[in-house]
């Protein structure tokens, strides 16, 4: 009976954890709820840590002479990894979330392909079955891992352009090939010869994987590095989902399979506010200067000064602001609530707009408008609002550009057709802050600059709010109705 | 207690079910936040690092293993303080609700 506790304990345990995780993320669903459905998976996680240590109990006989090293070992290396990640997790700018959690992600791929690699040179896994899914689950960690590096390193800007070159589908089809036959080979000489263990074939397997996720992430340009990260967070559940079989973890298996569709979901979901299929993301190339000018665009871009487009927003009667990663980038969320509150205490109705792609990640302007304090009670989704463009005085776009831009609606020749736009055109009167004349992130025309009823305020977004702001300021206080 | 065959299957298809039924209710703008929360789940491999460490019987193994242990506790750990830090901003207001009714719109 005693011989068994251990197991019974890790068992418990790993149920507990399974059960928690799904009720935290259950309860991130709302946030009312969200922040306490973190703690509740983060006691999960820690239940299920503690529990492992109990495996110690029940080890291999091999590894016996070796165990206390290795508690060792694993107390180290529990300690460094989680305490530099914890330390970097606190540290990090809210607009470098993405390329954080790309890492963070990449982390948990090669943790999965690790695991594979211990089974595989041990020669542990047991039959066919077991030999196939723990080479599946390397080969998509091992992917998940270098994928999530390029893309870290493409959204932090350490690699500026997308790298391409003719034939490179076909290129990066022959390294998967390659990397499926060398997989193929191993399971073929385990099957005849009964033992897999060929040492030099496996490194070769996993350099082939690693490299086929560097092939196919460095073409894709960093506007669809969002979907990317999504594509490689599911990768990395299902791998983890798939070393779990090879551990016979059932609380691996659900926790990584849960994330696998919840990660594939959420990557369709992003895909499709971006008006991208997933397979366009991957095998076509996108953000090529697009051959299109302006012929078809009549009017002209009317500048206008900061403090005039402050005080026609006082004295209007509703105003949306249509955030934009320009100002994530110009640091000015908390001077535009500023100016937000100082509207709203003059009786204009305010509220925040949010595209879903606004922001590098789905949700990231959320993120960023919470972080300076915005309540979210004040901030809707492209499907609640866009409608309420129309009787509405002020549009006021800061920063963003392809989000608004018209042609998505009407111009079947733009590239970004059919993407959801909101619909700021609409309103009365917009505003557009923004740096200089440049484009967007698609590098195309905004049609909506040169609408009749809109006028360009030029500058660095909090520069232009600061002046906003003082000019608003200066009206007194007497004239707040 | 060994999971083969169909029994895997089941679960595999059941959690995956899961996730999708969970995924498909939560508001766009706690996506951010929700990619990051389920990134933290998948840190669960690091039990499967420890597991496997525990178990290495030469030093190969137990440079693996080390290596698997460390990148699950970063996903783990990084994992939780960022989902942490972004879903504690998200404050309500009802003060701004009933300033919106209050205010009839004048010019």
């Amino acid at each position: 009976m005693l011989t068994m506790l251990p197991q019974l304990t890790i068992g418990t345990a790993d149920l507990a954890a399974a059960f928690l995780f799904m009720y935290g993320l259950k309860r991130m669903s709302s946030p009312v709820t969200a922040p306490s459905g973190i703690f509740v998976a983060g006691i999960g996680m820690l239940v299920a840590v503690l529990a492992s240590f109990l495996y110690a109990f029940d080890v291999d006989a091999a590894a016996r002479p070796f165990l206390v090293q290795n508690i060792g070992l694993a107390v180290i290396a529990l300690g460094i990894g989680g305490g530099a990640a914890w330390l970097a997790g606190k540290r990090v700018a809210m607009t470098a979330m993405p390329q954080m959690v790309a890492i963070y992600n990449g982390m948990g791929g090669g943790a999965a392909g690790a695991i594979a690699a211990v089974e595989l040179f041990g020669n542990k896994t047991h039959g066919a079955t077991q030999l196939v899914v723990t080479l599946l689950g390397a080969l998509i960690g091992a992917v998940s891992m270098s994928g999530s590096i390029i893309a870290w390193a493409k959204l932090d800007g350490e690699l500026k352009r997308p790298m391409r070159f003719p034939g490179q589908q076909i290129f990066n089809g022959v390294a998967m090939l390659a990397t499926l036959a060398v997989g193929g080979y191993l399971v073929a000489i385990s099957l005849t010869a009964g033992t897999p263990s060929e040492p030099v074939l496996i490194c070769v397997f996993f350099a082939c994987a690693l490299i086929v996720g560097i092939l196919m992430t460095l073409p894709i340009g960093g506007a669809d590095m969002p979907v990317v990260i999504s594509i490689y967070n599911a990768f990395t559940g299902l791998a983890v989902g798939l070393e779990g079989f090879t551990l016979q973890n059932p609380a691996l298996m659900i926790a990584g399979m849960v994330v696998g569709a919840a990660g594939l979901l959420l990557t369709l979901l992003m895909a499709r506010a971006m008006n991208r299929s997933v397979s366009n993301v991957l095998f076509t190339n996108f953000g090529e200067a697009p051959k299109h000018t302006r012929g078809a665009i009549k009017g002209s871009l009317k500048p206008t000064e900061a403090a005039d487009a402050g005080i026609f927003m006082r004295y209007a009667g509703s105003v949306i602001i249509v955030p934009g990663y320009g100002l994530a980038v110009a640091q000015g969320q908390q001077k535009l609530y500023e100016f937000v509150k100082l509207l709203q205490g003059s009786g204009v109705s305010v509220k925040f707009a949010i595209h879903p792609v606004a922001g590098r990640m789905p949700g990231q302007m959320d993120v960023l408008l919470a972080e300076a304090g915005v309540p979210y009670d004040m901030i809707f989704q492209l499907e609640d609002i866009n409608d309420a463009f129309a009787t509405t005085d002020v549009a006021l776009v800061i920063g963003a550009n392809d989000v608004v831009n018209p042609a998505a609606r009407t111009d079947k020749s733009s590239p970004i057709f059919g993407m959801p736009i909101l619909n700021a055109d609409k309103a009365k009167q917009v505003y557009v802050v923004k740096r200089g004349e440049g484009k967007g992130y698609a590098g195309i025309v905004n049609a909506l600059f040169y609408a009749d009823n809109c006028d360009m305020v030029y500058g660095d977004a909090e520069a232009v709010l600061v002046k906003m702001i003082e000019a608003v300021r200066g009206l007194g206080l007497s004239a707040a109705a | 207690m060994e999971i083969t065959g169909f029994v895997a299957i089941t679960i595999f298809m059941l959690a995956a079910f899961t996730g999708w039924v969970i995924i498909g209710r939560v508001p766009a703008i706690l996506h951010t936040p929700l990619m990051s929360g389920s990134n933290f789940v998948h840190g669960i491999v690091v039990v499967g690092g420890l597991f496997a460490l525990l178990n290495a019987s030469n030093t190969l193994e137990q440079a693996i293993g080390f290596f698997a242990v460390l990148l699950g506790a970063g996903n783990a750990a990084g994992g939780y303080a960022v989902t942490h830090r972004m879903l504690a901003m998200f404050q309500p207001s009802v003060a701004v609700h009933t300033k919106y009714a209050k205010h009839a719109k004048k010019h």
